[in-house]
């Protein structure tokens, strides 16, 4: 029974203290890029939210029927991560598409300038060659 | 009138470490095809096969990265739609497509087709595989027949030549996908009103690398084949934003070797010193 006498929102409001401060660090040294940061710093503070007043996970509970509150919880975080992954993956397929298309801009330009200095290769050789046309322009 | 532009086609080989058949498909490229500018889409091999290219003096293009065929191929329709190509052909590296048999394609095109499909005859070398491969190929087979409205019997060959709408519309998008290439592009096709027809040609068997065979492999193929088939029908139309060119009747014949070229039939003669009289004759923009 002592043991219930610690609760488990301080603990849960360090995790949540530190998330942020990990967050804050990798924002800081430019390792994160905002609109990534944003979504995970929603959910802490969502977290904060509930750690400070858990009488809202049970008014929800009662209201979507939810026997265990924290149940509740718990699939709010699957949700809630499922949905991250989702995003993650859209903004892989459109890096991916990007990555495709300028591979393929580079690789035709590579060969756009291949061509030229070629021509102007050839163009010099043949000035070498023959001066003369050049010495009459 | 004015005597027609020569038609000028772009043969697109995409090549993925493919050093050892690259040689002997370009050399038969340039014989059966003199006319033909032929472009190696080197898809990020980590082999030789770029230096083999050029130095069949062939254009080269080289993808920094590995990125699939469709990749490779949407360079291609690119290059050729900023180089105005009025023909593009696709022909493997592997010496699966016989060269000598591209003016049977071409044949498609002058026929009204925008895309043409060289599909393997019953009695080539080239089988379409067994089991649940061979059943996949049906499917596709029934399913593309009808989304293109012509029978197409050879649907994952990718032997084919496209006209300049086609080129159109593939330099906007080429599908990268699974089969991409393939049967997600004769659907792109389709659906962007070209007219896609099948053509039989001869194949052989490749040269090189391994068809992917065997009962799991097989099924994989299978399902992976029906799902892009399922995602390629439920996506939006795209159209090629460009109105049909007006090319498909000149499209170049069978080549015939002996024969000096008639396309380039300028006169070599020496440049008139007096200027041209300043006519205000309406001329057509070159560049």
């Amino acid at each position: 029974m002592s043991l219930h006498h610690v609760s488990g929102y301080p603990f849960a409001l360090g995790v949540c203290v530190v998330l942020l401060l990990a967050l804050g660090w990798l924002l800081r040294s430019q390792r994160l890029r905002e609109k990534y940061a944003v979504v995970w710093v929603v959910l802490v503070l969502g977290l904060v939210v509930l750690g400070f007043v858990p009488q809202i996970t049970l008014w929800f509970g009662h209201v979507t029927g939810v026997t265990t509150p924290v149940n509740l919880v718990f699939i709010l975080a699957l949700l809630a991560l499922l949905g991250v992954c989702i995003q993650l993956s859209l903004a892989v397929s459109r890096l991916e598409e990007t990555v495709r298309t300028v591979a393929e801009e580079v690789a035709l330009l590579r060969l756009e300038v291949e061509q030229r200095d070629a021509i102007r290769e050839a163009e010099r050789d043949a000035r070498d060659r023959d001066p003369g046309p050049s010495a009459l322009r | 009138m004015p005597p027609r532009a020569p038609v000028r086609l772009l043969v697109v080989v995409p090549a993925w470490n493919e050093e050892a058949t690259l040689p002997g498909v370009l050399a038969e490229l340039r014989a059966a095809l003199p006319q033909a500018d032929v472009l190696v889409v080197d898809d990020g091999s980590t082999d030789a096969t770029a230096a083999v290219a050029r130095s069949a003096g062939v254009q080269v293009a080289v993808l920094p990265v590995n990125l699939g065929v469709g990749a490779a191929l949407r360079t291609g329709f690119r290059h050729a739609r900023r180089a105005s190509y009025d023909v593009l052909v696709q022909v493997d590296a592997d010496g699966q497509h016989d060269p000598a048999q591209v003016p049977v394609l071409l044949t498609g095109l002058t026929d009204g087709a925008d895309l043409v499909v060289g599909a393997r005859g019953r009695g080539d070398d080239a089988k379409p595989g067994h089991g649940p491969r061979r059943w996949a190929m049906a499917v596709l087979s029934l399913v593309l027949s009808r989304v293109a409205g012509t029978r197409l019997t050879d649907t994952t060959s990718g032997f084919r030549a496209f006209n300049a709408r086609a080129i159109e519309l593939f330099a906007q998008s080429f599908p990268a996908e699974y089969l991409g290439d393939t049967v997600e592009a004769l659907v792109v096709a389709a659906r962007g009103g070209l007219v896609v027809r099948e053509v039989p040609v001869t194949m052989r068997a490749r040269l090189g690398g391994e068809a992917s065979t065997g009962p799991w492999r097989s099924t994989v193929f299978l399902t992976r084949a029906l799902t892009a088939l399922g995602f390629a029908l439920t996506r939006p139309r795209t159209r090629p934003s460009s109105p049909p060119p007006d090319l498909l009747d000149i499209v170049p014949a069978a080549p015939q070797p002996l024969e000096t070229e008639p396309l380039t039939a300028e006169p070599l003669t020496p440049e008139p010193l007096t200027p041209e009289p300043l006519t205000p004759e309406p001329r057509k923009a070159t560049r």
